[in-house]
């Protein structure tokens, strides 16, 4: 019964996402006032109701209902519960599902909070939101039911992927399908906007939240990723250029631009056209994420020959809307001028080049990624990897953080170069300093790009706090804070890449209990293996004894683990979290002669990666909350001013 | 036949179990360092950009499948005779393709990966010149 209740609410759900779109035509196009009326509570029923299956489908995975198809095939009753939860969207049709509930979820929020927008933008926005929402509920109920029933039923599930078995899992997908679907919402807006033709600062600052709530999202779901592999995967590498990762990185790189050409917008009322395409770019991203992640053509482009229903559904979608908004885009580009003009030293300008490199980089990315997958198509099977994106991205991204000294401290409109090199000094000793110290103290020789990483973090550090230098503190906006700590987040992620690849040592040993290991100053001295048992797995679990100068500073248990539904060998590695960096340890294989292997590393500031992640997600939310903040003082003072006039219905101006 | 080496090596990797249960002696360098740093470095430096052939997205480096095991020791074993990494590279790529290589080669079909760089940075950076140089004309 639930499963059925689930998908009749899905029904009903997309039925009305059918009426919103032509609630929102008739409204915009014919001002018909029912239809304004009622288009709201309409946005509003269909979050409620996908809200609503997506719940049922926890249920039936926390129930463990064999019945189900999707259960049998993606759980077990012997999961401990947290992943008997997670496992809900752990597989492809719980993950679409997830996502359709997110967006129109969104699309509801879109309907109950914004107040920005003119009430036309907002309405045909809606409209642009059901459109959307329509294509992904077509895909969810005939390519990809998450409420199919199995008959006759299961004894028991086939089990979750082990790997998967991780609290990091339970928050990750969620987390990065808020980020990505929240831009279908920058999405919508934009094809609103160029509907009603209202492309202006009022519609950046509209859109401004939003981007800034889907980027927050995107940014902690891949810390969050990062990390997770880190710790679970068992080899010390915190990011590999996987066609996965970069599925995740495109959306937020273009989420990244359009959030710093929207403050142009917002701000100076320039670079329209170029944001309305922006926002465009970033949904496309998140499609094409979803489409590499779910038609399985990232295996092999085989494989996805093999069953392409999904991938080419996927692949519509993606052609008619993306499609259809640069369509829309070519034909209403000329009724949107170009905006107010700005110097060659401006801030406009360096956010041109900030919005230039993220999209060159983000171009590169997207070549990068899908290049094997055409190679392939041709009958050549070639490998593109961190070699290629290292030493590619790497240099842009040191002038993109190079721009990002100078960016904050710049004026708007028009600036002296003589006063911006004075202003900017601090960072740039500091950029001289750290190359130099770099070059003179470190233990090993390090790459150039290594030592520009370090020298570049060093100047972004100074350089972003110095948008507070001599302003009274307690004055300075909220959103000013959340721009000076994310912009000091990246360079504390940086720094930590940096001294990562530079210094990181690693020891390899075949090890029999008794034996003891120097690593960068500290002792690991291996004392016993021992069989233990989960709830689901069996596992060889190691006891290291780790000290420093004599004094035990920590005893580590990295297991080498068995999983057995289905079976799969893990390794559960431990890290030991210092002041100055990590220690690494990880068990491995036994060996014939009773010796086992062990893994470990040295890594020092490696935490800062994620720690500057944090800081960067930190900084957006204290920016979203005093842009919120402000708005709504803005829309009461506004409202309280023009009282009368607020009764004219907003369509009448049309 | 050198097409099918790939498969007829995959399917004596996905065999491991069986392997491990013989008394093949395992590799001796797989998951033991050379002793000369400088040497290992080089060769830990090579295996991250080598992809194992019978996992998905993961360099030998990573790997803990049998026949990363083989390549790693092999690998270490060519760098300690004093062999060029390049040309270690260049033998595995001769032995089981590109696809091996994390690092793209400089073959005709990726000419245009490597072109992407300069294509996009000119276009864009033309672009944006015009239109800052633009406003500039204006606002004078």
């Amino acid at each position: 019964m639930i499963a059925e209740t689930g998908l009749a609410a899905l029904w009903l759900a997309a039925m009305l996402a059918g009426l919103q779109l032509l609630l929102a035509w008739s409204a915009v196009a014919q001002g018909n006032d029912d239809a304004r009326r009622l288009i709201r509570p309409v946005a509003i029923a269909q979050g409620v109701l996908t809200g609503l299956a997506m719940a049922l489908l926890i249920l039936l995975f926390i129930r463990s209902d064999m019945s189900v198809y999707l259960v049998a095939a993606n759980s077990h009753s012997a999961k401990p519960f947290i992943y008997k939860f997670a496992g809900a969207w752990g597989n492809h049709e719980g993950s679409m599902l997830l996502w359709v509930a997110v967006m129109s979820v969104a699309g509801a929020a879109v309907a109950l909070f914004e107040r920005e927008l003119d009430r036309r933008t907002h309405i045909a926005t809606l409209g642009a939101q059901a459109a959307i929402s329509l294509g992904f509920y077509a895909f969810l109920l005939f390519a990809s039911n998450p409420f199919k029933r199995l008959d006759p039923p299961a004894v028991d599930g086939q089990g979750l992927n082990p790997l998967l078995q991780d609290p990091g899992l339970a928050f990750h997908p969620p987390t990065l399908y808020l980020g990505y679907v929240g831009l279908s919402v920058a999405f919508s807006f934009a094809v609103g906007a160029l509907l009603t033709r209202a492309v202006d600062a009022r519609f950046a600052r509209a859109i401004r939240p939003w981007v800034l709530a889907a980027w927050i999202m995107l940014t902690i779901g891949i810390t969050a990723g990062s990390y997770w592999a880190y710790y679970e995967l068992g080899w010390g590498g915190w990011w590999f250029w996987d066609p996965v990762e970069n599925a995740s990185l495109m959306p937020w790189l273009a989420a990244t631009a359009l959030l710093h050409s929207a403050t142009v917008l917002a701000t100076r009322d320039a670079l329209r056209a170029w944001t309305i395409m922006l926002s465009v770019i970033a949904f496309a991203m998140s499609m094409i994420g979803t489409f590499l992640v779910r038609s399985g053509i990232l295996t092999s482009v085989h494989a996805f020959a093999v069953d392409p229903t999904r991938g080419s559904f996927i692949l519509a979608l993606l052609g008619i809307y993306i499609g259809g908004a640069l369509a829309l885009f070519a034909l209403r580009v000329h009724t949107v001028n170009e905006g107010a003009r700005f110097d060659a030293v401006s801030r406009e300008a360096m956010l041109v080049v900030n919005n230039l490199l993220l999209c060159v980089i983000l171009g590169l990315v997207f070549v990068g990624t899908l290049y094997p997958l055409l190679t392939e198509m041709m009958g050549v099977r070639v490998s593109v990897g961190p070699p290629y994106f290292n030493a590619i991205i790497g240099p842009l991204a040191i002038a993109l953080m190079a721009a990002l000294i100078f960016g904050p401290l710049l004026r708007w409109r028009r600036d002296e170069t003589g006063a911006v090199l004075r202003r900017a000094a601090p960072a740039l000793i500091a950029v001289v300093l750290a190359l130099g110290a770099v070059i003179a103290f470190a233990p090993r020789p390090v790459g150039w790009l290594t030592a520009f990483g370090f020298a570049a973090a060093a100047g972004v550090a100074v350089a972003s706090i110095a948008p507070l230098w001599k302003r009274n503190l307690r004055r300075t906006p909220l959103f000013t804070y959340g721009m000076v700590l994310a912009h000091l987040g990246c360079a504390v992620s940086l720094a930590g890449m940096a001294s990562e690849s530079a210094f990181s040592q690693e020891r390899l040993a075949a090890a029999r209990p008794g034996d003891r290991f120097e690593i960068a100053g500290t002792t690991v001295a291996f004392d016993s293996v021992m069989p233990i048992a989960g709830p689901n797995w069996t596992a060889m679990q190691a006891t290291l004894t780790v000290s420093r100068n004599g004094h035990v500073i920590g005893v580590a248990k990295p297991q080498a683990r068995f999983f057995t539904d289905p079976p799969t060998p893990t390794t559960e590695s431990v890290q030991m979290t210092r002041w100055n960096g990590q220690l690494y340890l990880v068990l491995g294989d036994a060996l014939e002669d009773g010796r086992w292997q062990l893994r470990i590393w040295w890594k020092p500031f490696v935490t800062l990666i994620w720690f500057g992640g944090g800081l960067i997600a930190f900084g957006g939310a204290l920016a979203l909350v005093g842009r919120v903040r402000r708005g709504r003082k803005q829309g009461r003072a506004a409202a309280t001013m023009a009282e009368p006039g607020a009764a004219i219905p907003a369509g009448a101006t049309a | 036949m050198r097409r099918a080496l790939p498969f007829l090596l995959l399917a004596v990797a996905l065999a491991a179990p069986i392997h491990a249960q013989t008394a093949l002696p395992p590799a001796p360098y797989a998951d033991r360092q050379l002793d000369d740093p400088a040497l290992e470095a080089k060769a830990t430096a090579l295996m991250h950009t080598i992809r194992c052939l019978t996992c998905q997205s993961q360099s030998i480096a990573d790997s803990n499948a049998s026949m990363a095991s083989d390549m790693r020791s092999e690998i270490r074993e060519r760098i300690a005779r004093g062999e060029d990494p390049e040309a270690i590279r260049a033998w595995l790529i001769e032995r089981y393709g590109d696809w091996i290589s994390y690092k793209p080669t400089a073959e005709p079909i990726l000419w245009p990966l490597w072109g992407a760089p300069v294509l996009l940075l000119g276009v864009g950076g033309a672009l944006a010149f015009r239109r800052i140089r633009k406003h500039r004309k204006g606002s004078a």
